[in-house]
């Protein structure tokens, strides 16, 4: 469980540094994946590297105050949803299954374009699900109150004095 | 017990090895992966997605239905986890 947290002066300044760069890395990644390798899940996991590194810097409390873990969970579900969701418009215009030619109408665009288009689309889902399951479970073993339920309980005066102990 | 047990996974090996006696050699073109769908992907995969990337284009187009397989499978991973590590039943009796 981490409970300790390292007031490092470094460590933070450092991480306050480098979370955007990789931030846009992975949007980088992600939206190349049709130039070169890349794509959904590859920039998935460096978005939530990038959300391990303000966990391991500053502790579960700020991250968790952005993204709660059921928030991520229900994202995750949206990420699969983004992918389901363009195989079934194209289901819904008359094709197979994930046939991103029938997006052309749609799209207002030639075939070829509509399925880069649609490849696009699906690697959005898959990044957005690889990040909110990966962060999901990082929080869940790491964090020492994953539940909002007891995240609302640590803060009672007694959980509060064993966090405020310094380090042995 | 064990003699019959070794016997039968010498037996079993001794098998898989005469599989793959008649398996193509590694990378011949003219084998029945090689050639169907696979120059299809390198010659078209461009002109029809506009995707440079072959690996991306078969991915997530020509396999659209595998990676989506793929992604509930992450999904499924992270469900697990968090039924599994966040303590649901607790968090309702302290509500009750």
């Amino acid at each position: 469980m981490l409970t300790k947290i390292y007031e490092n002066l470094i460590v933070k300044t450092i991480c306050r540094i480098m979370i955007p760069f990789i931030q846009i890395y992975a949007l980088y990644v992600i939206a190349h994946g049709h130039y070169s390798p890349g794509g959904g899940f590859q920039g998935g996991v460096i978005l939530a590297a990038a959300l391990a590194l303000i966990f391991l810097a500053y502790g579960q409390e700020p991250v968790v105050r952005r993204l709660t873990p059921n928030l991520a969970l229900s994202l995750c579900g949206i990420g699969v949803f983004i992918y389901a969701g363009t195989g079934l418009l194209c289901l819904l215009s008359g094709g197979n299954f994930l046939d991103y030619a029938r997006l052309a109408p749609i799209l207002g665009v030639a075939i070829p374009r509509a399925r880069s288009l649609g490849i696009f689309g699906v690697e959005i889902g898959v990044g957005l699900a690889v990040m909110t399951a990966m962060y999901s479970i990082i929080i869940d073993v790491a964090g020492n109150s994953a539940s909002p339920d007891r995240h609302a309980a640590s803060s009672s005066p007694e959980n509060l004095n064993n966090n405020a102990e310094p380090a042995a | 017990m064990k003699t019959i047990i070794l016997a039968f996974v010498i037996l079993s090996g001794g098998l898989l090895i005469y599989g793959t006696i008649d398996m193509p050699a590694w990378g011949d073109p003219h084998s029945p992966a090689n050639s169907y769908v696979s120059p299809l992907y390198i010659e078209e995969a461009l002109k029809e997605t506009e995707t440079p990337n072959i690996v991306t284009a078969v991915l997530a187009d020509y396999r659209g239905y595998d990676t989506m397989g793929e992604t509930t499978v992450i999904f499924t991973a992270a469900v697990a986890c968090a039924l599994l590590l966040r303590g649901w039943s607790e968090g309702r009796k302290e509500r009750e």
